[in-house]
């Protein structure tokens, strides 16, 4: 099972790799008097609104979402792991600091803050660019839940029998850290890795709202997903649901192979 | 015997009951109306309640543009257009019997000109000189005077319920229905009014409709898909992805009645204010470059495949679906990209290596801004970006929530190209005053200048004072030509597609004379009729 759920992912990490090779057209290309087409055989999922080969966009959009919401899950789980880890180990007064600081991350109002970031950047941006952007902000912005989770196991940790047995042996903290606590908190930093993905994937959609998202026409699973919000283009062309299954697949593998 | 009796009876019963049902008409209102105060009216949802309450003196037949008696019988313009006398029909009263008198009227007209009430509708009335009032000669003639000239007087009435003395919380009215119930936040339930002057050629006394429903309602799927099961008999300004939607599950209620008024467009900064670099100023503040983006921009792809054929490209300033006001003179937009790269190349423009470059070698490239979650806007942006691709140009698409977006556009002046609409409710063109005038705070390519940039800009200036203060609405027409006639050739704003208006009428709602000034289906409420 394992083994089948790491060749889907490594399958389709390797169409959006050689994206450019398997799509049979450009992910911008509009086809001006094919718009909004059911699945033929010229487009295998049809087109968009603006005539637009969805199947191409979908291995272009994997090729973006699959590389960068992870890196920024990644980003924000080692962000997290390493205040709680520095915290955790240090006096009580630092521990009660950052629970102060991840109760007031938590409860800020980033919709707003990233209105006011999207102001101060310039409006020329590459699409490129906005992407890094718009997934780097949300790699450092996302520290603050799993951060909690890894504190309390941290501290829980701080109890534990074998964690004095190993100190009183006299073992170093790295080594401590990286063979005794390590493997106890792989399975919580998986956990939350697996909960930040998705969230990363659609928050990007909605940060569009704000100008932040990946810009036109580059397209995201994210901006492909914005189309779900019109449910009477599902009856038309189910192949509306593709991002979303894709989605479901990656999100399945990752837990079997886990 | 017996059977028939009780056939008879119950044929009775049905017809009783059938006479009792009262036929009342289901739409919904976006938002709550925050006032049925007509002189406090701000916002739509409240506007509408206004026009289907509210009595007022004349009304501007929407459909021949001609203006008609309502509660006055008839009016006159007297001492050179300075003063106008209303005669008012004798018998009005308003919805709670209380007599309507001339007094009502004046009282209503100073109240809106009174500056402690901030009376919105007060602002169409206002003069440069002095203060007009209103004098009650006789319970049945009012007579309004200015210091001068007031054009176009008459027709402003149009927009002024009369309201008595004590209007009360849920106001009376003289107009065809009166507020009934208010339910905060769930429905508004506007009466038949008992005292209604109109009646048909009949003697019949209207409006045919009992009652008036207006459920309040922002989710606009939820109202498409309330009226596609029955609970509601009219939904207005469809996008064209839910018309089509109706035109599947209902065809005869789907009705598309043509051009509206409406416009998008797109422009480009020219504020000295903006910080551009000088060279990028210099194409934006250049005739030829911005005539050669509008020929190589397809308006009729953004009509066919943004709005799925539910829009006209668009010719100028004024939508065609302005009858009067529109300059027929004015010829279609070309689409043509070679021609617009020939135009470009006398200014030093070059395509070199599938990028356009100007004398300096700068690529050209900019961005263009529009308000995120405008799905029409956002699409339209690219399909332009990749017409404009076609003759080098870069296009940056820069979608923005709507406060920062206009923040940008009428305080700050930081962006280089802005893609927006008007969605105009008055024919008149002096609604859009603020934004032909140089010194206009909706000047968009240029706003608030201390005197004009450029001499077609101070033409235009002339033109629009010099038709304001005419009397004559041919004589305003000629200047407003000119006016439309210099935009187009100016293109200081890029006018791309006037959307159709699309709505949903039940079948069962009869007597609709749609047009294409506001409110567009409800303007003759009194005649509507549920079979």
């Amino acid at each position: 099972m394992k083994k089948t759920a790491a060749g889907v992912l490594i399958l389709i990490a390797l169409c959006a790799l050689f994206a450019p090779l398997i799509a049979p057209y450009d992910y911008s290309r509009q086809f001006r008097d094919s718009p909004g087409v059911a699945a033929n055989s010229q487009f295998p999922m049809g087109t968009d609104d603006l005539g637009r080969d969805r199947f191409s966009r979908l291995i272009y959009a994997t090729r973006i979402s699959i590389l960068l919401a992870p890196a920024a899950a990644l980003v924000s789980i080692l962000l997290a792991l390493l205040i709680s880890a520095v915290t955790a180990t240090r006096a009580a007064w630092a521990s009660h600091a950052l629970s102060g600081f991840t109760a007031l991350c938590t409860s800020l109002p980033w919709i707003f803050l990233f209105i006011i970031l999207r102001a101060l950047l310039p409006l020329n941006t590459q699409p490129a660019e906005s992407i890094l952007i718009t997934f780097g902000l949300m790699g450092i912005a996302g520290w603050a839940w799993p951060a909690r989770i890894f504190t309390a196991s941290i501290r829980e940790m701080r109890n534990s029998g074998w964690l004095v047995q190993a100190q009183a042996s006299g073992m170093a903290p790295r080594r401590i850290a990286l063979i005794h606590a390590w493997p106890h908190l792989r399975a919580v930093a998986a956990a939350q890795f697996r909960a930040l993905l998705p969230a990363y994937i659609l928050s990007e959609a909605s940060l569009g709202l704000l100008g932040l998202g990946v810009a036109e026409p580059l397209p995201s699973w994210g901006n492909l997903l914005a189309e779900l919000q019109h449910p009477d283009r599902i009856q038309s062309n189910p192949w509306v649901l593709a991002p979303l299954a894709l989605l479901m697949i990656v999100m399945i593998c990752l837990e079997v192979i886990q | 015997v017996k059977p028939i009796a009780a056939l008879c009876c119950a044929c009775i019963v049905a017809a009783g009951a059938a006479a009792g049902q009262a036929r009342e008409l289901r739409l919904c209102l976006s938002s709550e109306p925050k006032t049925f105060d007509p002189l406090k009216v701000s916002e739509q949802s409240s506007e509408i309640v206004r026009y289907l309450t509210g009595g007022v003196l004349v009304r501007v037949n929407r459909v021949t543009d001609q203006l008609q008696p309502e509660l006055a019988e008839s009016w006159k313009l007297s001492d050179g257009g300075r003063a106008i006398t209303f005669y008012l029909r004798s018998g009005l009263k308003f919805s709670n019997g209380a007599p309507l008198t001339a007094n009502d009227v004046a009282r209503t007209f100073n109240a809106a000109l009174d500056p402690k009430q901030a009376a919105p509708v007060g602002d169409i009335f206002r003069s440069e000189q002095g203060t007009p009032e209103a004098h009650a000669v006789s319970p049945l003639e009012v007579t309004i005077r200015y210091a001068q000239p007031k054009p176009g007087i008459d027709r402003l009435f149009d927009g002024l319920s009369i309201v008595p003395a004590n209007a009360g919380k849920l106001p009376v009215s003289a107009g065809p229905f009166f507020v009934s119930e208010y339910q905060p936040g769930d429905y508004v339930r506007l009466a038949r009014n008992p005292n209604y002057w109109k009646r048909d050629a009949t003697g019949k006394q209207l409006p045919y409709l009992d009652s008036i429903r207006l459920d309040i309602q922002p989710n606009r799927d939820i109202e498409l898909t309330r009226f596609l099961r029955g609970e509601i008999q009219f939904v207005d300004k469809l996008d064209p992805a839910n018309f089509d939607r109706v035109s599947k599950a209902q065809p005869a209620a789907a009705r598309n009645l043509g051009a509206s008024l409406d416009s998008e467009f797109m422009w480009f900064n020219q504020s000295p204010a903006s910080g551009l670099p000088d060279w990028k100023r210099k194409w934006f503040s250049s005739v030829v470059f911005r005539h050669a983006i509008s020929l190589s921009i397809h308006r009729n792809d953004l009509a066919r495949i943004v709005y799925r054929g539910h829009a006209h490209a668009a010719l100028g300033p004024v939508s065609p679906a302005n009858r009067f006001w529109f300059n027929s003179a004015l010829k279609p937009l070309p689409f043509d990209s070679q021609a617009a790269l020939n135009f470009l190349a006398p200014e030093g423009f070059a395509l070199r290596d599938g990028t356009l470059r100007d004398r300096a070698g700068h690529a050209v490239e900019f961005s263009l801004i529009t308000n995120a979650g405008n799905r029409p806007r956002e699409a339209m942006a690219a399909l332009i970006q990749d017409d404009l691709r076609k003759i080098g140009i870069r296009v940056n698409i820069v979608t923005l929530d709507f406060s920062s977006l206009i923040e940008r556009i009428t305080k700050t002046s930081q962006y280089e190209a802005g893609l927006l609409g008007l969605a105009n409710i008055e024919i008149d063109p002096d609604a859009q005053m603020n934004v032909w005038l140089s010194s206009g705070g909706m000047h968009a390519w240029y706003p608030s200048q201390k005197s004009p940039a450029t001499p077609w800009e101070a033409r235009i200036d002339q033109l629009e004072l010099a038709q304001a203060s005419q009397p004559s609405r041919d004589a305003r027409k000629k200047a407003f030509d000119e006016v439309q006639k210099i935009l187009v050739d100016q293109e200081a704003i890029i006018y791309l597609v006037n959307p159709d208006y699309l709505v949903a009428t039940s079948p069962t709602l009869s007597g609709t004379r749609p047009s294409a000034a506001p409110p567009q289906v409800l303007w003759n409420i009194e005649w509507l009729r549920l079979d």
